[in-house]
């Protein structure tokens, strides 16, 4: 049986609490530390160009972090490569020299996925970023890896598509692909398994590979393995995804948002079992706890009601949207909710959903100089009602703020819980909160993991989730993908 | 009140784009570039169509000068909600030359014959910066003018319009017929949708020449070069009192 154990970290020093593993572990190559030479440097300059190399410990420092609490880890060096000719020569030397690689986009992760644990190469993708296709009359598009989300529906907004996978930071598409991110608007268009078409992929030994087929860019496929899901979720551990092949939808025609308060989580999370079990199509159901309506209110300047709410939106025809937004406002009534705000103005809706986004800044300004814990288990819709209600009980028994916000259509919310970075007890009762958690979700037939990754800090919760012959599994892919053990050494899986 | 309103949509290289200095350093790389609408414009577009949204306007139309590819921008100005489109086509060399000085003039004889109430243009475009097209459309047109325009309201027969100065915010009022430039903050422009992009197809847009408007269009100007702006030097560091 497999003991977990607890990961803290206390400032530069790391301490791992002993963790028994099976010996897979002991079959990856070690990776050392400190192995980018000068002579390697000096390489990777003349493949990317002096411009497109920096050793500065600032830029290193920027790439060594992300969102996460997790502390600072720069890398030894950070390219920049114009070119996925050039992202599959600095891999190739990377595998000579036996150097870790972490790739980097937008460094808006939340598990800690670009920390650099073992040094290496930091591959900066973000020069990459140009639009390669649209296919309006084909809803695809493909697009290099330094392209964020963002960016990508203002170019497309002349087309009537857009890209609708919205997690809140304007991050790029390709470290979407990696993470397996989700947003809001799941509940009707799905997370990224589900919008990804096709993936360029450099390997760790520089091979390149488009994982559903050269070119190939239909809406189904029976072909072969379904390579495109395997680095969809990979976190950089088994290949960089240089350019991805995305699924756009049309424009909805009509947007109507609103806003219910509730007298408790219990009554809130009720009516997202019924409105979605009335089968309608909806675009958006979020939850917020009361702390969270506190800090939304503080922090965006609203004075909403600070009690458990649910933030909706439609998306449809017209006349449609208004049907299904009285039908759920009957839902909300019975349930106890109260003072249904309506917002069908574009500059209203966006303001609305924008300071949404912000929740998790939001969270932590409620404590300066605060950094978020986040979880993010994901369970069986039914389920929900009894785990947000249970979780709720333990935050508030303890002694760490933990606002709620979630992506409830989806059966994932997040607790935001707001830890001093250097208060190792903090981040202990934090982490152990998060443990009960994700044992919760899981006995529930849930996942650690709806949309964030695994990261440094849910690796032990994987295991659990998993067990021996899933991991196993895992572990023999990750050996014959990156049988050095390069591809962002200490993520998702036990391999540092 | 059922007013007409003239919205000026400009094609030019889009904002997201790095744009390069040809090697004959005479102009920036346009070819194969992509091009869209003006962001002020857009803002423009939305304007319109919230003041006929409101029922205080009727029917909106969109212009724009300068090559076919200008039509592109008319329809996407179409999608948004305008009624019907002019496209005032110019060239090559003659294109290339045109300047707000002409463009203004254009437009108030399309505001004259088109017997609009109001002219709503972006305060100016990302390409040229001249931000000088409003300012002369309504000289030309003897029409008052509100500038910088981050707010409008109807106040009767008159609009009143809030506008970005250096100094803060600036309430004016303006009688009717007047020419309004939009500033970033007016609104946020909506996308188009597939369905309004399609129905856009069959919304009509007239194609004139600038003779049509007897509008002497010959360059007052001639470009000698375009350069890159000089690259950034690093910055130094001074320690202590090393100077």
């Amino acid at each position: 049986m497999m003991l977990r154990g607890l990961r803290i970290l206390l400032g530069t020093q790391r301490s791992h609490i002993a963790v028994n593993l099976t010996a897979q572990k002991s079959t990856l190559a070690q990776v050392e530390n400190g192995a980018v030479s000068s002579s390697v440097i000096e390489k990777l300059v003349e493949i990317c160009g002096s411009k497109d190399v920096s050793t500065s410990t600032p830029v290193r420092e920027q790439h060594g972090r992300d969102e996460s609490y997790h502390h600072c880890e720069p890398p030894d060096v950070v390219v920049f490569p114009t070119s996925t000719e050039k992202v599959s020569q600095v891999a190739r030397l990377c595998y000579d020299h036996q150097i870790p690689i972490i790739p980097f986009g937008s460094g808006t992760g939340m598990e800690g996925g670009v920390t650099a644990s073992k040094g290496g190469v930091c591959v900066d993708v973000t020069k990459m970023d140009q639009i390669e296709a649209v296919n309006a009359e084909d809803f695809d598009c493909t697009v290099q890896s330094g392209v964020t989300r963002v960016g990508l529906n203002n170019s497309l907004r002349d087309t009537g598509l857009w890209f609708p996978v919205d997690p809140g930071a304007d991050c790029t598409l390709c470290g979407m692909c990696a993470t397996g991110a989700s947003g809001t608007n799941a509940v009707r268009y799905g997370t990224m398994r589900e919008n990804v078409m096709n993936l360029e992929v450099v390997l760790s030994d520089g091979r390149i590979i488009e994982t559903a087929g050269k070119g190939t860019r239909t809406k189904k496929s029976s072909a072969g393995y379904n390579l495109t899901n395997l680095f969809v979720g990979s976190e950089g551990t088994l290949g960089i995804i240089t350019k991805a092949t995305l699924k756009l939808y049309g424009q909805p025609e009509s947007i109507l948002s609103a806003i219910c308060h509730f007298p408790d989580v219990q009554s809130a999370v009720d009516t997202v079992v019924q409105t979605l079990q009335c089968g309608i199509p909806m675009a958006r159901i979020e939850l917020l706890c009361e702390k969270m309506m506190d800090a939304f209110n503080k922090y965006s300047n609203y004075d909403y009601k600070v009690t458990p709410s649910l933030f909706l939106e439609f998306h449809g025809a017209e006349n449609h949207v208004d049907d299904q937004g009285k039908i759920v406002a009957e839902l909300c009534e019975a349930n106890g909710g109260t003072q249904f705000n309506w917002a069908k103005d574009m500059d209203e809706r966006n303001k609305l959903w924008k300071a949404r986004h912000m929740c998790f800044y939001a969270a932590t300004s409620l404590r300066p100089g605060a950094r978020w814990l986040a979880t993010d288990v994901c369970v069986p819709i039914s389920r929900l009602p009894e785990i947000v209600v249970e979780t709720k009980k333990d935050i508030d028994n303890s002694s760490i703020l933990g606002p709620i916000v979630g992506h409830v259509g989806d059966g994932n919310f997040h607790t935001v819980l707001v830890v001093m970075p250097d208060s190792p007890e903090e981040i202990a009762e934090a982490s152990a909160l998060h443990d009960r958690m994700a044992e919760r979700a899981m006995k529930l037939g849930g996942t650690c993991t709806g949309e964030h990754g695994v990261g440094l800090g849910k690796r032990h919760h994987l295991v659990t989730q998993f067990g021996q012959g899933g991991m196993d599994v895992m572990m023999q892919l990750k050996q014959t993908l990156d049988p050095k053990n390069i591809m962002n050494p200490g993520k998702v899986l036990f391999t540092d | 009140m059922s007013m007409r309103v003239l919205v000026g949509v400009k094609r030019v290289i889009d904002y997201a784009v790095k744009v390069r200095v040809k090697p004959d350093k005479m102009g920036v790389v346009t070819d194969g570039v992509k091009h869209s609408m003006n962001p002020f414009d857009e803002i423009a577009v939305e304007e319109a169509i919230r003041l006929k949204e409101k029922k205080i306007v009727k029917e909106v139309v969109a212009v724009s000068c300068g090559p076919t590819q200008s039509q592109e921008t008319i329809r996407t100005a179409l999608a948004m909600g305008c009624d019907r489109g002019i496209h005032v086509e110019i060239t090559g060399k003659e294109y290339e030359n045109l300047q707000p000085f002409h463009v203004s003039k254009i437009l108030a004889k399309i505001a004259k014959e088109e017997d609009v109430d109001m002219v709503i243009l972006g305060k100016q475009a990302i390409d040229g910066d001249n931000n000088q097209t409003g300012q002369m459309t309504a000289a030309v047109l003897d029409w008052p003018q509100a500038t910088f325009a981050s707010e409008v309201k109807k106040n009767n027969g008159d609009l009143t319009v809030t506008r970005e100065v250096d100094g803060g915010l600036e309430t004016i009022n303006v009688k009717l017929p007047a020419v309004i430039t939009t500033d970033l903050r007016l609104n946020e422009p909506r996308y188009a949708t597939l369905p309004n992009i399609m129905k856009a197809k069959k919304k009509p847009i007239a194609k004139k020449t600038v003779a049509d408007y007897d509008v002497d269009i010959s360059p007052r100007q001639e470009v000698l070069s375009v350069e890159d702006p000089p690259v950034r030097e690093a910055g130094s560091k001074i320690i202590g009192n090393t100077v």
